[in-house]
């Protein structure tokens, strides 16, 4: 398996990165390098072999249900690149 | 010459009044200043100075603890309440982090003076410390030579003598590799050991916390500290915390060790081959019994933790967008070109690359192909750690497949990933693993892996102690310190 440069931009924008038309080749090569290293997986018998996520396999801690955090929205707005009335600012979604 | 003891050493010395937290700090400070190894992000003076001042305060009260007024380096990926938290990345230049860590948190509590954020690879990913955007780090005992990565501020901090100690994390070798390419001694412990609370995201299920000291006793006291349950990170532990301390002085006789047979084949250099041997010799002298172990996929630890680690960064780094905190581009012009060229012109070539790989992994079609393949070739590698315990108690081998190579000299990821060999297998199957320094070759250090059971850190550290106990490769330190 190996990415098309149409391949490349349409990941990209899937991930929200954009790339300039004058790095799309450079950018292919060396994911198909990375992909490169993928291909001995496809020939590792994992027949009957279920998937590990978590390395203790452990399930959720679940807590009860209390409030455990406190409003600190005017320390985490301090930090935004732009906010108002108590809202982080984006350019019009809406007009 | 403070500078040189080990925090053991600097405990006592505090309390004995040889000299204050405020004068260790100062002196640390300085070095810091002076030196050109690029191994800060941010010096933080002032807050180190009030955290001496008041450390020094409870040892004149008598109510100071074995770690109060020892300063460390704290790795930048770390929150710290009123201090850039930048984790080597642009995107996140701009972070005052509104927040302590709890690492952050249980230091400070400790009554530690941080004398600042320690560089690292961008979010993490690399092996090198090249891919900061505050620059390379360099190696103290070769300034021409990497350090090793993403920890890699961390550990030049420490053999630099800039610091007694520092944290770092660890997700695919990042605490041991550094640890064993600077010549000191690092620790990353069972995945959930150290809350993960406060550290910055790469891949949840293989990031985990650790301390970067001269010696396994320093460790041993620094992990008293770290160590514990957090209900604030899901996946932490609710296990009780020994004294790592407890059992340093324990004897090896009898300990098991395994060599895997797949970590000396083609590829390893010589150099290092022989210093790793020389230094199992060692432990077969205390007492250790050796034998060949094997674990068939360790080979294939490399394709599956570069996709596994990929997929989570993908989606761990999606909270970079430049609406709550870090960096937003110049007068974006509706809000998807905010997101695109925020992140764009915010994450580095690296960081970029493992995004992508990991959004294709992830996405319909290749789901099952990658990822899901990924995930269960992961669970042959851990069921590999699984039968070899039954039979040794620690497994030993080289945690480099070469010592510190030139800064610059991989000019493609793929060839550095391939250096990762020996240590992206434990952290996929969680288990705990040190570098310790086991010799020289070439002029620069060696470090030697240990990797234990399950929650096995006191008998890692033992292991480590007696080792150090009977060699001095630890205590060498560069030219001009």
């Amino acid at each position: 398996m190996s990415l098309s440069e149409q391949q490349v931009k349409e990941i990209a924008y899937l991930a929200r990165l954009s790339i300039d038309d004058g790095e799309v080749e450079q950018t292919t090569a060396e994911l198909n390098n990375i992909l490169g290293l993928m291909a001995d997986l496809a020939k590792i018998d994992t027949q009957g072999v279920s998937p590990m996520a978590h390395p203790l396999n452990m399930s959720q801690r679940l807590r009860e249900d209390e409030v455990s955090e406190t409003d600190q929205s005017e320390a985490f707005q301090k930090i935004a690149p732009q906010t108002g009335q108590s809202h982080f600012l984006v350019p019009t979604v809406i007009e | 010459m403070m500078h040189k003891l080990t925090v053991a050493e600097l405990s006592k010395g505090l309390k004995n009044k040889e000299f204050s937290s405020v004068e260790l700090t100062e002196h640390f400070l300085s070095r810091i200043n002076q030196s050109d190894l690029n191994a800060f992000i941010t010096v933080t003076d002032d807050l180190a100075l009030d955290q001496a001042r008041a450390a020094d305060e409870k040892i004149a009260n008598g109510n100071a603890g074995i770690l109060t007024g020892i300063p460390y380096a704290h790795k930048d990926i770390f929150c710290t309440t009123g201090v850039k938290t930048s984790a080597g990345s642009k995107i996140l230049d701009p972070f005052i982090s509104p927040y302590d860590a709890t690492v952050s948190h249980k230091l400070n509590s400790a009554d530690m003076v941080m004398l600042g954020k320690a560089n690292m690879d961008e979010l993490a990913m690399g092996s090198s410390n090249e891919k900061s955007y505050y620059g390379p780090v360099k190696n103290p005992w070769n300034k021409n030579k990497v350090p090793g990565g993403s920890s890699g501020g961390s550990a030049a901090a420490v053999a630099g003598r800039l610091s007694p100690f520092a944290t770092g994390t660890d997700t695919g070798g990042s605490i041991r590799q550094p640890a064993s390419l600077c010549g000191i001694t690092g620790i990353k412990p069972t995945y959930g050991r150290v809350s993960r609370y406060g550290m910055i995201a790469y891949a949840s299920s293989l990031d985990q916390a650790g301390p970067l000291t001269q010696t396994a006793e320093d460790a041993a006291l620094v992990m008293n500290v770290m160590a514990g349950f957090d209900d604030k990170d899901s996946t932490s532990v609710d296990r009780a915390v020994p004294d790592y301390t407890k059992n340093l002085g324990n004897s090896i006789e009898g300990l098991k060790i395994g060599l895997p047979k797949e970590f000396f084949s083609e590829g390893l250099d010589s150099g290092v081959a022989e210093t790793i041997m020389a230094a199992v010799k060692e432990f077969e002298a205390m007492g250790a019994s050796v034998q060949e172990i094997s674990l068939p996929n360790s080979a294939h630890a490399i394709p599956t933790y570069y996709i596994v680690a990929p997929c989570e960064c993908s989606s761990n780094l999606s909270r970079l967008d430049g609406v709550r905190y870090g960096y937003r581009c110049e007068d974006p012009k509706d809000l998807e070109d905010l997101y695109l060229r925020s992140r764009s012109e915010g994450f580095g070539a690296e960081v970029k690359r493992r995004i992508m790989i990991g959004a294709y992994a992830l996405s319909a079609g290749y789901y099952d192909a990658y990822y899901l393949k990924a995930q269960k070739v992961r669970h042959l590698i851990s069921e590999d750690f699984k039968k070899a315990f039954q039979d040794v108690d620690v497994i030993m081998g080289p945690v480099s497949p070469t010592t510190a190579f030139d800064l610059g000299s991989f000019t493609d990821s793929v060839s550095m990933y391939l250096a990762d060999i020996y240590t992206l297998s434990l952290n996929l199957a969680g288990l705990p693993g040190m570098s310790i320094p086991a010799g020289f070759s070439n002029n620069m250090p060696v470090g030697l892996q240990l990797i234990g059971n399950y929650w096995s850190e006191e008998l890692l550290l033992n292991a480590a102690h007696q080792f150090q106990a009977q060699t001095d490769w630890h205590a060498q330190m560069p030219e001009g310190v």
